[in-house]
């Protein structure tokens, strides 16, 4: 390589430059989606000031409407995961799982899904038929119908197969409020079990990456998990959040700064598999930040928080539940961590995205 | 999970930590020479562990920082051509160059893919007949060895549609350029473990006896850092020099032999632009005269490039462990990981971004 810079003496020179800053990107970027900072700017930049009303500002799961008297949550996820099939579920399965969360996640008992189904020329029937099969069995499984839909094909090379959209309904049961506005000082931060699987297992196939024991992704509904706990905690259950792509730390980060509250977490009680926190040392990557499909994150005021561990861990779903941490006054907006030597750091929303595309 | 779990034991991180303070007089700077080592001081909160006598400051040990912003041009220009598949790992895809970075060029129809070794991509080239299959071979010694064997194997295998753009660096001209700077303030250096499992440690030893100080060669865990801290501080108070190897469990003297034959037959050395630093005389490798044929550089002509750094960003000071990250005016203002002014807060092992990330100075 030539030198374009002869004047400078090794080692010698201070304050070389560095490029003109990148400004806003003139595209559309997969980090866009990746849940970190760029996904959070196009949506508090674009989407919410376009789009503005009390029920979107919230800017929760799903918005919780006011019909009649009665609290309605409404909640829509498109998927786009690659590979279609994967161990432990495909993205049928997923898409219901994932709106059935966010259902969820807002209190709400789901009463009715849609599905939008965009396929792309060529795609294989069998494909489509397993897609369907699992949708309607997932859908069956948790118990809602889906009661409407919509297909449309692309051209081929236009899509990945095929992209799926689920929406749903659900009603949110007298005297619930789950808010992240709600989490507050004192408040202790409860996860329904091992983190980070979901990703994991994607990335595991989606690379042609081998570990020992086969990772298996933790999509599940957890409408069932979440009723089990309002059922002893009910009010005393501030936040539930289903901590998808981004994973724990950049939920936890959108509730603090929504909340204006600090969070603090002990890296030695979170939950992780072995497997998972082994695949995460070998690819250098955080697991906080890895996509979980069937795990929720729960604020619980502090009187509450036993019991509601407890039910938690009665329940399948959150048998490894743990208490990861605390809702404190310090440091508003901000999520920290003593780690498991004992030092602290703020644990930040990515810029961008660790995995490429993972929901 | 062992292997991991030793080695965060919280009860030794104490102990060590102690051990340290008690053997701390006066003040000391010493610098980590590896990004993955900035990144576990701060990770664990390592750094404000130890003693305020104990200065640690950050290496030119992070290939995505160092390279040029000339190189990365270049890389960017080869990626936007139609014919090439151009593979990177993938630190390196938000690096900015003049204008743009990898990401870009991927989001307006260059074909740009992330691998986790370049013999994935050398699978892909093998795959992909009509088509011209890049790697960016960026890092020190220790990525080097693979990124040898993939092009031997290409020759080997007659993969003719394979080829490095290889901007490969090597740490001990760095030290000695950082050594000889009047302004260096470093008094003793943890060498990067990795890089001494390939190339072992002998070369380190006259740069110890001529500059008259400790190198320890170190792990990454937080474990393997504050030993070799206390390693490094128990030599600066008793006046020795030399190089000590806390790594034990995977570092010898002589190193991977092997893998240094390969390097040998693949590469030759050559001076080398660091970003932010300067040209440093035979601190780089490229491919020998025999491997022209897999030299993206020789095979893309991609006209002149010119790249211009403006003087806004303190990375050279930070690379050469002059500045700390937070003493920059720039830095978490103007310069952040979503709007980098500076490579080293772009990758995760980038010292400002690992400052950044976990808060520290802000």
């Amino acid at each position: 390589m030539s030198d374009e810079r002869p004047k400078r003496a090794a080692g010698l020179s201070a304050g070389a430059g560095c490029p003109v800053p990148l400004s806003d990107y003139p595209h559309v970027l997969l980090a866009h989606g990746g849940g970190g900072k760029l996904t959070q700017r196009l949506i508090e930049q674009l989407l919410v000031p376009s789009f503005d009303n009390p029920a979107l500002r919230e800017l929760h799961d799903g918005a919780v409407l006011d019909i009649g008297g009665t609290k309605i949550a409404f909640s829509t996820d498109s998927f786009v995961v690659k590979p279609l099939f994967f161990p432990g579920g495909d993205i049928g399965s997923l898409a219901v799982h994932g709106t059935v969360n966010d259902l969820a996640m807002c209190g709400a008992r789901p009463l009715a899904l849609s599905a939008a189904l965009i396929l792309e020329e060529g795609l294989p029937m069998e494909d489509l038929r397993r897609i369907v099969a699992s949708m309607r069995s997932a859908a069956a499984v948790c118990g809602v119908p889906i009661v409407t839909g919509d297909t449309k094909v692309v051209d081929r090379g236009k899509g990945d197969g095929v992209f799926v959209n689920v929406t749903g309904v659900g009603e949110v049961p007298a005297g619930i409020t789950i808010s992240p506005a709600r989490a507050a000082p004192g408040d202790v931060v409860l996860v329904s079990g091992e983190i980070a699987v979901h990703g994991i297992a994607i990335m595991s196939v989606r690379e042609g990456l081998r570990f020992e024991t086969e990772l298996v992704s933790d999509t599940a509904p957890l409408h069932g998990l979440v009723e089990a706990l309002l059922s002893v905690a009910g009010d005393a259950v501030h936040v539930l959040r289903d901590p998808t792509r981004g994973g724990v730390a950049s939920a936890l980060n959108e509730i603090a700064v929504q909340a204006k509250v600090g969070i603090r977490l002990v890296e030695r009680e979170i939950p992780v598999d072995e497997a998972v926190r082994g695949a995460c040392e070998i690819l250098g990557l955080d697991a906080l930040y890895v996509a979980n499909e069937g795990k929720l994150l729960a604020l619980v005021a502090p009187e509450a928080a036993d019991q509601a561990l407890a039910a938690l861990r009665g329940h399948p779903l959150g048998a490894k539940a743990a208490r990861i941490g605390d809702v404190v006054a310090a440091r508003p907006g901000k999520v920290t961590m003593r780690s498991r030597v004992g030092g602290e750091r703020i644990v930040d929303l990515l810029t961008g995205e660790q995995l490429p595309r993972i929901c | 999970m062992r292997f991991v779990d030793e080695y965060r034991d919280e009860a030794a991180v104490a102990k060590l930590v102690a051990a340290v303070r008690s053997r701390v007089t006066r003040p000391w700077t010493l610098m980590e020479i590896c990004g993955g080592q900035t990144h576990t001081l701060i990770r664990f909160g390592i750094d404000e562990m130890l003693p305020s006598k104990v200065t640690m400051v950050h290496g030119p040990g992070c290939p995505v920082c160092v390279t040029p912003l000339e190189m990365i041009d270049r890389a960017l220009a080869i990626a936007r051509r139609p014919e090439v598949i151009f593979t990177s790992f993938g630190d390196m895809l938000r690096v900015p160059g003049s204008t743009t970075d990898l990401l870009s060029v991927k989001a307006t129809g260059g074909d740009v893919r992330i691998v986790y070794s370049p013999l994935d991509a050398l699978e892909i080239a093998r795959r992909s007949a009509g088509k011209e299959v890049v790697f960016f071979a960026v890092g020190f010694e220790t990525t080097a060895p693979a990124n040898a064997m993939a092009v031997w194997q290409a020759k080997k295998a007659g993969i003719g549609n394979f080829s490095l753009l290889a901007s490969h660096v090597l740490v001990p001209p760095a030290m000695e350029a950082i050594l000889a700077s009047p302004a260096s303030r470093v008094q003793g250096f943890l060498a990067a473990g990795h890089v001494c499992t390939v190339m072992g440690y002998r070369e380190y030893e006259p740069i110890a006896e001529r500059y008259r100080i400790p190198v320890i060669v170190t792990g990454f865990e937080p474990l393997d850092l504050l030993e070799g801290v206390r390693m490094a501080l128990e030599a600066l108070e008793e006046g020795r020099a030399g190089v000590e190897n806390q790594y034990r469990r995977s570092v010898t003297r002589d190193g991977n032999l092997p893998a240094q034959e390969l390097l040998a037959r693949v590469f030759e050395p050559c001076d080398r632009a660091w970003r932010g630093i300067g040209v440093i005389p035979r601190s780089g490798l490229r491919l020998r005269p025999e491997f022209t044929p897999h030299d993206a550089e020789r095979k893309f002509d991609v006209g002149a490039i010119t790249a211009v750094e403006p003087e806004i960003c303190i990375a050279g000071e930070i690379l050469q462990g002059l500045k700390k990250p937070h003493a920059c005016e720039a830095f978490g203002t103007l310069c952040t990981p979503e709007r980098p002014l500076g490579a080293p807060m772009v990758s995760s092992e980038g010292a400002c971004a690992a400052y950044f990330n976990a808060g520290r100075g802000r």
